[in-house]
């Protein structure tokens, strides 16, 4: 703490959030005001470019050349903005609760930019709860470029908060050099070949969606039974010892190094893991997968300006294709397609970043109800942590 | 006059020494304590946002004994079993260091601290490599019939006693150490002066004498053990989470704060319960020597 917080404003702090007396409330009220050198410094200094971005993604979700995130590199040339990238969101709720104190007493979070999922309740509820900043738009001449089924979510309607920046499915990984494929859910929660070294995802929805489809039920329309269906397959599998251990983006490096088997896992992350095991392969189970879409979002607090001009610049077809070949992907951004297959024509095979029908159509939206369920989610993260 | 003077002096003295300490504890133990008790009795619901209302909600605290017996049991079997296992690895390493390590003591005890330079999510990251199924120890026990082949060590509760046994060790072996080193060997002499045998003279002598130092080890241990959670979280798998991992869970996946406090409360007051079970059973004069 550098700054000296007096009573008056420790309490003006505490109070502002309504949570003097919890224990999130109080650390975020110690949390100091002050912004860390280069922070953002707030929405108020409009159309100034900080000097530094802070920029919260998942692991492999950007471009990489060896220690470099090429199209950042690219970003600070253009504009003299350096990025500060932090891999640090593991999985929803733990990153939401890593910055929930912050958001809830008034200050920043020492981010400009963070990404979440719509199939997590997330991003609903920062837009709800006013802790995200409305997008600059006039910075943001490229949102053009945002494919019309992604224009209008039902939690942001004109997209005034929020721009997509990687959709993605959920499917099972499995390594070929320790086990043939692995196509099923069935095969998965089920084949003693597999016996404790399967992995499942913290994500709520991925979870869901993928064991409902093996039970032929539909993720999209969650009730108590089939609910109730999906935990007890979920528990059978746990108790028979054959799921290692629930993941969220950490399970990347257990399947790479063979503790895992096979595992849920996200579609462009195995193409990606490849540089470190060339034997990992994904496929969407024949019982149907998820759909998802991660959103850049300001956190309160977050530099409007610049973070507006950089999802302008991921805008730009061209630097879109550039992360895409590398992420693999499905690219929000209208004309990333065309430049992608112009720089590497292979690539127009590559279903990940361009699905065919059957995958869509094998790909479920999660029951946004349910999201919201408090009895489900209670369920939930003591199936997965007790 | 200046006699007087000091007097009064002497009598704020010990005050002035005590209050940074006392302060400290109470803006950064009290206080928050407090918090935590009145969160643990608040009500409410995330889904109505984050409006969580004091209520004197007392089911908070019932409802976390009835779902989560059997994580609170696997908390203090694996923090036991850990306990134990520290003191039986360092009660030798100790006596040897302290009896036996003659000039190079000072380096010894730095080879036992070593590892605290590293931070303790990274030490128990590097467990999760050297555990690895496909690693060097997995190998070396199959090869040996230790495990049977595809067995594997990491992502079970032994790979979990084992980590957290590994983490808290120097807690034990430098209180041990300490209170081994200030025994007089003459006593020891003695001892076999008068014909004890070197077994009967540790037994009697030696081992008594070190008892300080096995109640404050065994308390450094097992307290924060109890509690751990990375530990279950990065070793262990989801039929040995403990307690830890599910108070955490409930802060940071659930956001159900109230659960949360009243669970931590009923840690706290078991291990209480059991520390002071313990030193009525050893002797509190042994904790002071």
């Amino acid at each position: 703490m550098t700054d000296r917080i007096t009573r008056k404003v420790f309490l003006r702090r505490a109070a502002a959030s309504g949570s003097i007396l919890t224990v999130p409330g109080l650390l975020a009220a110690c949390g100091g005001g002050s912004s860390g050198p280069g922070t953002a410094g707030g929405s108020t200094e409009a159309h100034k470019l900080a000097k530094t971005l802070h920029f919260s993604n998942w692991t492999l979700y950007i471009d990489k050349k060896g220690n470099t995130h090429p199209s950042l590199d690219q970003f600070q040339k253009k504009y003299g903005v350096h990025v500060d990238y932090a891999e640090d969101i593991n999985d929803n709720a733990s990153f939401f609760s890593k910055i929930e104190p912050n958001l809830s007493s008034g200050q920043p979070t020492g981010r400009d930019l963070i990404v979440m999922t719509d199939n997590s309740r997330y991003p609903a509820l920062l837009v709800q709860k006013g802790w995200v900043e409305k997008l600059d738009k006039s910075a943001i001449p490229n949102i053009k470029n945002l494919i019309p089924q992604q224009r209008h979510p039902s939690w942001d309607p004109n997209r005034d908060y929020s721009l997509p920046w990687q959709s993605g499915f959920t499917g099972i990984g499995w390594n070929e050099k320790l086990t043939d494929p692995v196509t099923s859910m069935g095969d998965l929660l089920g084949s003693k070949k597999l016996r404790g070294k399967v992995g499942l995802l913290t994500e709520f929805s991925d979870t869901m969606c993928l064991v409902m489809g093996y039970n032929g039920d539909d993720p999209s329309h969650i009730t108590d039974k089939t609910f109730n269906r999906a935990m007890t397959t979920i528990q059978k599998a746990v108790h028979s010892g054959q799921i290692r251990q629930f993941y969220g983006n950490d399970y990347a490096s257990a399947l790479s190094n063979g503790d895992l088997t096979a595992t849920m896992a996200w579609s462009g992350d195995i193409v990606q893991l490849h540089a470190d095991n060339p034997h990992l392969n994904w496929q969407q189970p024949d019982t149907g997968g998820d759909i998802w879409t991660d959103n850049m979002l300001i956190p309160e607090g977050g530099n409007v300006y610049t973070a507006s001009v950089y999802m302008n610049f991921v805008y730009d077809p061209k630097i879109a294709a550039e992360i895409e070949d590398y992420v693999n992907y499905v690219c929000p951004v209208l004309g990333a397609k065309e430049a992608l297959i112009k720089k590497d024509p292979a690539v127009a095979k590559n279903t990940l970043i361009f699905p065919t029908k059957k995958q869509l159509d094998l790909a479920h939206n999660i029951d946004p109800n349910a999201l919201n369920n408090e009895k489900y989610q209670t369920a939930w993260q003591n199936l997965i942590s007790a | 006059m200046g006699l007087g003077l000091f007097h009064r002096h002497r009598g704020a003295t010990p005050y002035l020494l005590l209050a940074p300490g006392m302060l400290w504890l109470a803006a950064f133990f009290l206080v928050p304590l407090g918090f935590l008790a009145y969160q643990s009795l608040e009500s409410g619901s995330i889904i109505a946002g984050f409006g969580y209302a004091f209520t004197w909600a007392w089911s908070n605290y019932s409802s976390a004994v009835r779902g989560y017996t059997g994580e609170f049991e696997r908390s203090f079997e694996y923090a036991g079993l850990a306990t134990v296992i520290a003191l039986v690895v360092s009660y030798p390493v100790a006596y040897w260091i302290a009896f036996r390590g003659g000039r190079w003591k000072n380096l010894l005890l730095l080879f036992i601290v070593a590892p605290f330079f590293v931070t303790y999510l990274i030490r128990t990251l590097a467990w999760q490599t050297i555990l690895s199924d496909h690693g060097l120890v997995v190998r070396l026990l199959t090869d040996i019939h230790l495990i049977s082949p595809g067995g594997r060590v990491l992502a079970t509760g032994t790979a979990v006693v084992a980590g957290i046994t590994y983490n808290f060790l120097p807690f034990m072996a430098l209180p041990l150490y300490v209170s081994l080193e200030q025994i007089d060997q003459t006593l020891i002499e003695a001892a076999e002066d008068l014909y004890a045998s070197k077994w009967r003279a540790f037994l009697r002598v030696t081992f008594p004498l070190s008892l300080p130092g096995v109640v404050a080890g065994t308390l450094l241990t097992f307290i924060p053990a109890a509690g751990d959670f990375i530990n279950a979280q990065l070793l262990g798998s989801p039929t040995s989470h403990m307690i830890g991992n599910v108070i955490q869970s409930k802060f940071l996946g659930l956001q159900d704060y109230p659960a949360a406090a009243a669970m931590s409360f009923i840690l706290m007051a078991i291990i209480l319960a059991l520390v002071l079970v313990y030193a009525r059973v050893v002797g509190t004069e042994k904790l002071t020597g």
